[in-house]
């Protein structure tokens, strides 16, 4: 069943040159896959809402938030998803979580396909927040049952609501991931922690502050993610690619690797108050040019200072 | 939330093959208009969800509006509504029809 | 039941199990002789970077060279809600905690999880969350989103949304509403000895399937999940 987009026929510049994170996750699918490859599962013809959000009198969406389906990425087959940041926050409900599930685990028994996914999230869905917890445990242990199977798992982030919460756990569990600077990746989100604890511990009010401690250079730079985007679509098909063919397999050794860098993170950064004296302790001579530098150049320099070891996830 | 639907004969049936097409997403001031081609050729449905209640008027003269200019024959809109103003419905119900005269791929 | 109550009647024939500042390493000996690891946090401990990466250490050592089923105690609080920790990249010790447990699961060494007190949000993810079969005692309450902070974000009051609880498992905390939803596949009768009742789950559930959907549309409190999981795992199979 195919589903028309809104279908503006990009010249091929265009196209790589649109922003990831004004796009909408139909769009970035179509954009990032081989053109009119994608085929999508349940689509929104198909009606398949969130049946708890009348509960609370609040507007469904037909996909739930949430696309999955199958395509080409530069002729091989990729099983895709994509969660629509706008609606909910991209949040995890039953449906929208069952969705990703359910590809996964297909994804697992075919094997040969590796999985895209393109993360755009807030974490829980507030209204159906049991059912969405237990939807992000269920797909945590889908991927890694992938990832056993010989599937890579790429996760793509650099969207409107970033990936926060048990999305940033999923996160944690994919075999690579590409950030791009829009692209904040945490587990409490700025307002929970001020909420929490206080505006002296973290003032959520603060955009500098959010986007050098959660934002996509950092996460890059230490570590959090393995390839660093521009926010431009072509950048991530580029980035995905390269992760594709260059992301090695999981088991104990991915395991054991990981808690070393984990552990020399916190030997290395743990006493650190904040981002800039991280950068400073990495190697960056200026760290407080960071925020401001063009991707190029910013790649540039990571490139220099950062070692891959770092990666293993 | 609020229902609406709204029934209208038309004076053709709506060019182009595509089956289905969406466009829009559901969030504050903004809509997802879903178009399927289900309906006999001279009439069009449209049937609405909206998160702003009582604005039964201005949803009635904007697809009547929307009807007149493009004679959407065949089709059925399912709209899901997050409270979008006229002029972003109206722009939504044109984008949806345009992309329904696309040759199917 | 108290921690040291819990620890006994789940391990009569002995256990080594050392409390350090809230989190849980040892060991306990099972009817058969065999060795069960024990990991937990315990006192209502926040997970940080800290704590994860130690219980993640214990476990992959554990994977490494150990046999035998692994038993996870939780009595948590959230994850720790401060700037040091997501600065430092929480989500990363998290989710590695998560897949230690889980690539355990998968490789023979059996997960159970025991909630036997508070738990939340992404502390519940890397733990209890992430086991084989997750198991809750009378009295543990596990909170997805609190209703205050609910109230506060979904403009409703708490009177308002305690009504609604009473017709839908889906949102609100609590033990009883987490097995409903298939995310908690028993409670255990503390009245009887805890060693019978672990051991009788060891015997029952003998591959790592995730069936905690199909519990949850059984118990009536997902009725869609299973079936579009596999409605989805399907589609791409005929599709691919």
């Amino acid at each position: 069943m195919s589903v028309a987009h809104v279908d503006r026929q990009l010249p091929g510049e265009t196209r790589a040159a649109s922003s990831w994170y004004e796009a909408s996750a139909r769009e970035r699918v179509r954009l990032l896959l081989d053109a009119g490859s994608f085929q999508e599962f349940i689509g929104p013809e198909a009606r398949e809402t969130s049946p708890h959000l009348r509960v609370f009198d609040l507007p469904e969406q037909f996909d739930d938030g949430i696309i999955v389906g199958c395509g080409k990425l530069d002729g091989s087959p990729v099983f895709v998803a994509a969660q629509e940041g706008r609606f909910m926050g991209g949040a995890f409900g039953e449906v929208h979580g069952a969705k990703l599930t359910g590809l996964l685990r297909a994804a697992r028994d075919v094997k040969s396909a590796p999985v895209l996914l393109l993360l755009d999230t807030g974490g829980v869905r507030l209204q159906e927040a049991n059912a969405g917890e237990l939807a992000i445990a269920e797909i945590m242990r889908a991927v890694i049952e992938a990832r056993s199977a010989g599937v890579k798992v790429i996760g793509l982030i650099g969207g409107r609501s970033g990936c926060y919460g048990g999305g940033g756990l999923i996160a944690g569990c994919c075999s690579a991931l590409v950030v791009s600077e829009q692209g904040r990746i945490a587990v409490s989100g700025p307002e929970v922690i001020e909420t929490n604890r206080g505006v002296e511990e973290f003032d959520s009010r603060d955009r500098a502050l959010v986007w050098r401690t959660m934002g996509g250079k950092s996460r890059w730079l230490i570590g959090g993610a393995d390839a660093f985007a521009d926010d431009t679509v072509g950048d991530f098909r580029k980035a995905a690619l390269k992760l594709l063919s260059s992301t090695a397999d999981f088991g104990l050794d991915t395991l054991k690797a990981e808690q070393s860098r984990l552990e020399e993170r916190l030997q290395s950064f743990g006493e650190c108050p904040d981002a800039l004296d991280i950068w400073r302790t990495e190697g960056v001579s200026d760290p407080r040019s960071i925020p401001a530098l063009p991707a190029d150049q910013f790649i540039a320099l990571g490139d220099k200072i950062r070692r891959t070891s770092r990666d293993a996830r | 939330m609020e229902d609406l639907t709204f029934r209208h004969t038309t004076l053709k049936r709506a060019s182009g093959l595509k089956p289905t097409a969406i466009i829009g997403v559901v969030a504050s001031g903004n809509l997802e208009v879903l178009v399927e081609r289900v309906m006999p050729d001279a009439e069009c449905l449209l049937e609405i969800r909206t998160a702003a209640e009582g604005f039964g008027d201005v949803w009635e003269a904007v697809v009547a509006d929307f009807v007149e200019r493009y004679s959407p024959g065949g089709l059925k809109f399912s709209i899901n509504d997050g409270g979008a103003r006229p002029d972003t419905v109206s722009l939504r119900l044109a984008q949806a029809a345009r992309l329904m005269q696309e040759d199917d791929r | 039941m108290t921690l040291d109550e819990i620890l006994a009647s789940l391990f009569p024939n002995g256990r080594d199990v050392k409390n350090q500042r809230g989190v849980l390493f040892g060991s306990g000996t099972l009817r058969s002789g065999e060795q069960a690891l024990v990991i937990g946090v315990s006192d209502r401990t926040p997970l940080g970077v800290d704590e994860a990466a130690r219980l993640s250490r214990y476990v992959l050592s554990s994977v490494e060279s150990g046999k035998g089923p692994i038993v996870v105690v939780v009595d948590s609080d959230s994850q720790r809600m401060s700037k040091r920790d997501e600065l430092l990249g929480l989500n990363e010790y998290l989710a590695h905690l998560a897949k230690c447990l889980l690539y355990a699961d998968l490789n023979g060494r059996p997960t159970i999880g025991i909630l036997y007190g508070h738990t939340a949000a992404g502390a519940f993810l890397a733990t209890a969350m992430a086991t084989r079969v997750l198991v809750g005692l009378p009295g543990a309450d596990p909170v997805v989103m609190d209703l205050p902070s609910m109230s506060k974000v979904t403009k409703l009051s708490i009177e308002v949304l305690e009504a609604k609880a009473k017709s839908t498992p889906v949102f609100a905390p609590g033990l009883q509403n987490l097995s409903q939803m298939g995310a908690v596949h028993t409670v255990w009768d503390t009245s009887r000895p805890l060693v019978d009742q672990l051991e009788a789950v060891l015997r029952e559930t003998t591959d790592a399937r995730d069936r905690r959907d199909e519990l949850g549309k059984q118990r009536g409190g997902r009725t869609k999940a299973a079936d579009i999981a596999e409605r989805v795992h399907d589609l791409a199979l005929h599709t691919l």
